[in-house]
């Protein structure tokens, strides 16, 4: 892009950065709990057409607020061995390898655990026989469907299932196509894998913190996650009141954007205790996450302008 | 010696203040935190500075040795969990590795070592009157039932032999970390969060406890934000025969005694005389007769 | 008859390990010849699946029955497989335990639970 794109007005800007690929916007914090669905859930119902992904996969609950309409189901498989019992000469390799201890060996065969199976393929590329053969195990699925403008996507792990690493990367692989608009990732709280998964392809992440010592602490271990992946951040406050902020303390001196501060109020808790969207409820509530959206935009639009200078 | 977990299904229910201010009222010389994704609960417990740490080993993790390797990428083929990356040469990528082994038996140069990896560490803390277990996992680790249980080894094999009561943090959800946190334990307190959400998060825990059989108790955190579901959970413990512990009003004055780091219960305040009347009905709870003592 | 017990210490006077999968060693124990080995379980560095190695090295040993006071699904179904018989422990000491299963005093293990998985994610 060349110097003149910067003496364009912003909203034109904003347009045209926004028209050439998508944006991907991960909203995560350190624990659960914090308001990470409220906001990704609002934020996409205030954004016109767009997608919201939940990549919460082993407590989804962003369709609980926003209900989409016959939703398209798609089943997520992961291969595991079964045992070709007339084949297996009981060399006993397969069960020896498993790092998962997900295979026993009794009375001469090799028995497998599908739960604890992590599907590395190991065994069936050692068997000497060829005895083992992949299956295909589901281990959860993935509903889309509508609700008003925003094409809402829900990742679900079955319940017993190892890991949900295989439902979110098929989500950040089909599901997050590189089309025009925004989607909104709402991810698993914590910081482990699951997490890094979710934000993988984020353009920018969206850090959720309780104004409260606990609330600054877990901000800061997703601010390091997310810096650790060059991951550029801003933060929403939520649940704020007067008195002090230690969240709000840690963002001035890390200079963190703030894109906005929900505050604690009784009304906004009661909706989303009864999984309605409050952007929908009251204008109030959608002025409120329009002001966000816009201060992500602009942050957004800034950082697009910057890569273009390099 | 008797044990009490306090689980909550979903995060943010306000577990960790309730199970400070229980170890407060009890001057429990033996507490931990199995929360070990996002550890909180030592914000709120004073330490003294006697600290034992020991390092917590995960999953192996593949490394490459670029002088033998000979680029021919089987391992990379082969990799399941796209955790080799083709750079300046072939690399690991420690973080999607999940330590299977293949790439170090499919080398056709044993190019290829499964390295003892880091994943956590385990911190003991060793007040002269009581003893904190509690441990971190490493950004970017996999949640583990085993650092949790490594949480309760270590406390129960260093607490101090006068222990009546342990009371242990436990950690969000209903999977493998809360089962390992179930092992052992005489009573579970849930602390129930009034929306949708939270009561479906509260009703699995509960399904999870029961097949451990151990006491179960329930108690409404921030009942006031919905009265109405407050009600709701109210009444589903009273149809499961679920002892009812109790309701905790949402007040500023707890947000401000936790940003000074003390415990609802060191406070004058809504919360902290609701958390006084759950913390004794919980104990009548721990001392009843298991299999759901309906009080 | 060679039996099998999750013990805290290597000698016959430690305590029963509550856990069968994590158990630090296992008492191994001939009720005819009185012979007595001890094994450091392996199992207990497993990230998961640490039910399932120990119950395979229990099987591995010729062992007929297992005294534990619990026991998870996996185990359970390995050592079921392996026609290792579960019975349910007693308060006591590993020697206590062993007299009460000579004495035919033991009751089968019934009290099978789901198990812990520690398996990462």
């Amino acid at each position: 892009m060349r110097k003149s794109f910067f003496r364009l007005p912003i909203f034109i800007r904003d347009f045209m950065v926004m028209r050439n690929k998508g944006t991907v916007v991960a909203v995560l914090s350190g624990k659960g709990g914090t308001g990470k669905t409220l906001i990704s859930v609002n934020l996409a119902r205030v954004s016109g057409e767009c997608r919201y992904l939940d990549c919460d996969v082993e407590e989804p609950n962003g369709y609980l607020f926003f209900k989409p309409e016959n939703p398209a189901m798609e089943e997520v498989t992961v291969e595991i061995p079964e045992v070709l019992e007339a084949a297996c000469n009981g060399c006993r390799k397969c069960v020896d390898f498993c790092r998962f201890n997900a295979m026993a060996f009794i009375k001469e065969k090799p028995y497998i655990f599908p739960e604890v199976c992590h599907s590395c393929g190991g065994c069936m590329l050692l068997c000497p026989e060829k005895a083992l053969v992949p299956r295909e195990k589901t281990v959860g699925r993935i509903e889309e469907g509508k609700s008003g403008e925003v094409t809402v996507v829900t990742g679900i792990l079955n319940v017993g299932e190892a890991s949900g690493m295989p439902v979110i990367k098929k989500l950040t692989g089909k599901y997050l196509p590189d089309q025009p608009g925004l989607t909104f990732i709402d991810c698993p709280p914590g910081s482990a894998c699951t997490v890094m998964e979710s934000i993988r392809k984020a353009d920018y992440c969206i850090l959720v913190a309780e104004p409260t010592l606990f609330g600054e602490h877990n901000l800061r271990m997703v601010y390091d996650l997310t810096g650790f992946f060059k991951k550029r951040s801003g933060v929403v406050l939520n649940k704020c009141s007067d008195g002090t902020n230690p969240s709000e303390d840690f963002c001035r001196e890390n200079h963190i954007p703030v894109l906005g501060r929900i505050p604690f109020d009784m009304t906004l808790g009661i909706l989303t205790s009864d999984a309605k969207i409050a952007a929908d409820e009251k204008p109030e509530f959608a002025d409120l996450f329009k002001d966000i959206l816009e201060n992500l935009k602009k942050e957004v639009s800034d950082e697009a302008a910057l890569d273009s200078e390099r | 010696m008797k044990q009490l977990l306090i689980l909550s299904g979903k995060g943010g229910t306000g577990k960790t203040t309730v199970a400070a201010a229980f170890i407060r009222l009890a001057a429990a010389k033996a507490y931990g935190d199995c929360d070990v994704d996002a550890p909180n609960l030592h914000l709120v417990t004073a330490q003294s500075t006697e600290l034992e740490r020991t390092d917590y080993f995960g999953m192996p993790k593949a490394r490459i040795d670029h002088e033998i390797c000979t680029g021919c990428g089987l391992c990379r083929e082969n990799c399941r969990f796209d955790a080799i990356l083709q750079r300046d040469g072939f690399d690991t990528d420690r973080f999607a590795c999940e330590g299977c082994g293949v790439c170090e038996v499919i080398c056709p140069v044993h190019a290829i070592r499964m390295e003892p990896a880091i994943a956590g560490e385990l911190n003991l803390y060793r007040n002269p009157e009581t003893v904190f277990s509690t441990a971190i996992l490493k950004t970017g680790s996999g949640t583990s039932g085993k650092l949790v249980t490594e949480v309760k080894k270590q406390l129960l094999k260093n607490m101090y032999p006068d222990t009546e009561l342990i009371v242990i943090d436990g950690s969000p959800g209903i999977g493998c970390p809360v089962i390992a946190s179930l092992s052992g334990v005489d009573m579970v307190l849930i602390v129930a969060e009034p929306s949708v959400s939270g009561i479906k998060d509260m009703k699995r825990i509960i399904e999870t406890a029961r097949i451990f059989r151990t006491r179960i108790g329930v108690c409404i955190n921030k009942h006031n934000t919905n009265p109405v579901k407050s009600e709701a959970i109210e009444e589903y413990c009273a149809g499961e025969g679920i002892p009812f512990a109790g309701r905790i009003p949402f007040d500023r004055a707890a947000v401000e005694a936790i940003n000074r780091q003390m415990t609802i219960a060191d406070v004058d305040c809504p919360s902290g005389t609701a958390v006084r009347k759950v913390f004794s009905q919980t104990m009548k709870i721990l001392s009843s007769e298991k299999e759901g003592a309906n009080l | 008859m060679n039996i099998a017990i999750p013990v805290d210490e290597k000698c016959l006077d430690s305590g029963v390990c509550p856990s069968f999968g994590r158990t630090p060693y296992f008492l191994f124990y001939n009720t005819i010849t009185k012979e007595e080995y001890y094994l450091d379980n392996s199992a207990v560095a497993a990230q998961g699946g640490a039910g399932i190695r120990a119950a395979q090295v229990i099987a591995d040993h010729g062992v007929k029955a297992v005294l534990a006071p619990r026991c998870g699904e996996n185990a359970a179904e390995v050592l079921k497989k392996a026609e290792v018989i579960l019975y349910k422990s007693i308060t006591g000491t590993a020697r206590k335990n062993i007299e009460a299963f000579v004495a035919e005093e033991l009751l089968p293990l019934t009290d099978i639970h789901q198990g812990f998985h520690g398996h990462e994610k």
